[in-house]
């Protein structure tokens, strides 16, 4: 790799920090000298100048342009990170959440003035209600965790009403879980308990059955599962979970792999939240906040947080206070009402496909993901005896070992080939894990082109491991140390001695 | 004095009623670097495959479980700033804790180093 003089690379243009560019004394803008001198802070005023980055108007744009041109986003190429459904965002539904009626409101308007969007939030309820199967939804989470925490305090709720607040305390989650999932639990209080995966990757029912007891509030199962497997015990487990006195909490992170053929209601699930950011495609993963409604079953129903909507005879109302619900709400998840743009996005997303095309959505999913599978196995170890698998294929670095290269060098291998890595070293279950989501809405030309790339990187970790070691050689940055990064981590920028007096 | 390990690939070395233990070298080497070790509280009851520390590499968080039941009575504050301690040697200065243990006999049922390597190898 030839080094340049500028330390640009091609037509990207190298960048520092903000903090490091221009100089203290330039500014952009031209402000008026304030009016009136009399100093009213009593000597509490700042002793130094604030110590901000100096640009003008022509610098400062070109240095977020240049940090633009870093970023890799699912309207660039391919991104098959395992576990986060980075599938295409179309463009209708942004067209749609732009409409004024709906990007221009405000949260406090009175709500004869919002019947639109009410109504709208209403219909988008509803199709969520209907392809889950479930009770009632609180659509104000804002996020899957949130969602979680959201249906774990509908459980700890609904525990408390039977006066088993203080004696159930034990939630069972498999060791495959996402980390969300016992972070969630302990939130809220609960003590977790791991339940072992078999062999073949599934939740192993015997251990299930002796963690089970008069202390259990409930168990946190994902299906598909983190190893992108369905759990096809599902329904004994509800059974058994319910036996036991317990709810079940789904989380719906991989629901992308079963919307419109498989209800959450029909398997037993007592709460699920849905990643409107996954599975009903609005932006994520720095494109757009997300949205994680939280579905719940008629056991949970009347513990659902406020605000909820009600309809009183044509007009739509907001019940904003748990005093004037039906039920018994544990409380409210937010100052407002959610992220009202996705809700647009996520309604139009369904109103486009309709029930027979988010139905398709699961399928192509999951036929994209064995097509991977059919084409990467001989290739790579897949775990679990390389059964098919549901909407990600797991693999692990079990072949590249021998040869000296790892999934963390393969990862960065693949930046030199111009895709986002797959998710890496996770689940936790599998060794050296490398979790890979095509989504629905990749070609098989696409499909092919990674598979094309990924094959001919395991034959080259066979010969020249060096390679590897030494990745990525062409991304804006070389391999980046993260262990110091880890151990010694600088949390923020600190001026430099000259710029501290410069500032003085 | 010898060495037991556990399925869960931690060490214990038994010194009178002291049990010390850490995490074994392979589970070491398996982790690559550490960056983050979480030790127990001095005068924590831990019981046998309960919780005990958690060891962060750059890949995974892991938790480490108490290979004996009783009480933590020492940590190794070694590993608080220098956690590369572990991978330097994981079985020597990377120890984590001293547990006063409260049940004699339940090393016994744990594995000598060559029943531990060759548990490792498969």
């Amino acid at each position: 790799m030839t080094e340049t003089v500028s330390g640009n690379r091609g037509l990207l243009q190298a960048e520092a920090l903000i903090f490091e560019t221009g100089s203290l004394a330039r500014t952009g803008v031209d402000m008026p000298a304030p009016k009136g001198r009399a100093n009213r802070l009593g000597g509490l005023g700042r002793k130094v100048a604030p110590a901000l980055p100096g640009l003008s108007e022509p610098e400062a744009v070109r240095h977020y342009v240049r940090l633009s041109q870093k970023n890799y986003a699912i309207d660039l190429g391919f991104f098959p990170l395992g576990s986060c459904t980075m599938k295409h965002n179309p463009r209708l539904n942004e067209k749609m959440a732009r409409l004024e009626g709906f990007a221009d409101l405000h949260p406090l308007q009175p709500t004869q003035t919002v019947q639109g969007a009410l109504l709208l939030m209403e219909e988008l309820a509803r199709w969520l209600l209907t392809l889950t199967g479930m009770e009632a939804v609180a659509l104000s989470p804002k996020a899957g965790a949130h969602g979680e925490l959201c249906g774990m305090l509908a459980i700890r709720a609904a525990l408390q009403a039977r006066g088993e607040g203080e004696t159930r305390k034990r939630v069972l989650v498999p060791e495959s879980a996402h980390g969300t999932n016992p972070a969630t639990a302990a939130a809220c209080g609960f003590i977790v308990d791991e339940i072992k995966a078999t062999e073949d990757g599934h939740v192993d029912l015997e251990d299930l059955k002796t963690k089970l007891g008069p202390d259990v509030a409930g168990i946190m199962l994902t299906n598909p599962n983190t190893c992108g497997l369905f759990e096809r015990d599902i329904r004994t487990i509800a059974d058994l979970i319910h036996g036991a006195g317990g709810y079940f909490y789904c989380d719906g992170a991989n629901y992308n792999a079963i919307v419109g053929r498989v209800r959450p209601g029909d398997l037993g699930v007592d709460a699920m939240h849905i990643n409107l950011h996954k599975t009903f495609s609005t932006p994520h993963g720095g494109g757009g906040p997300g949205a994680g409604p939280t579905v719940l079953s008629p056991a949970l129903a009347p513990y659902a947080p406020v605000p909820h909507m009600v309809r009183r005879g044509e007009e739509l109302a907001l019940v904003e206070h748990a005093e004037d619900a039906e039920g018994t709400p544990f409380g409210r998840m937010c100052a407002f009402h959610g992220q009202m743009g996705m809700y647009v996005r996520a309604l139009t997303y369904m109103l486009s496909h309709g029930s027979d095309g988010l139905r398709q959505v699961a399928e192509d999913s999951v036929l994209n993901a064995n097509y991977l599978l059919a084409r990467l196995k001989g290739h790579f170890n897949a775990p679990f005896g390389g059964q098919p698998c549901m909407h990600e294929v797991l693999l692990d670095d079990s072949t590249l070992r021998p040869h000296g290269v790892e999934t963390i060098d393969l990862a960065k291998a693949l930046l030199d080939e111009g895709y986002h890595p797959m998710t890496t070293y996770f689940p936790l279950v599998v060794h050296g894990a490398l979790l890979i989501e095509p989504t629905e809405t990749e070609s098989k030309a696409e499909l092919d082109r990674f598979a094309d790339v990924l094959i001919a990187l395991a034959e080259r970790a066979k010969t020249d491991s060096a390679h590897f070691k030494s990745a990525p050689h062409l991304a804006p940055m070389r391999r980046l140390d993260e262990t110091r990064a880890a151990r010694q981590p600088k949390l923020r920028w600190k001026p430099v001695e000259a710029l501290k007096t410069a500032a003085e | 004095m010898t060495t037991k390990y556990t399925k869960d690939h931690e060490w214990v070395r038994i010194e009178g009623d002291v049990a010390v233990v850490g995490i074994s070298t392979f589970a070491a080497e398996q982790l690559g670097d550490v960056v983050y070790v979480e030790l127990p509280a001095i005068g924590k009851q831990v019981k046998q495959g309960g919780d005990m520390a958690v060891v962060e590499s750059a890949k995974a968080a892991s938790d480490v479980y108490a290979p004996v039941s009783g009480e933590i009575i020492a940590v190794n504050d070694a590993l608080n700033g220098n956690p590369e301690k572990v991978n330097e040697g994981a079985e020597g200065d990377g120890w984590f804790c001293k547990i006063r243990i409260a049940n004699a006999g339940e090393a016994d049922a744990l594995m000598d180093a060559s029943a531990y390597a060759d548990f490792a190898k498969a």
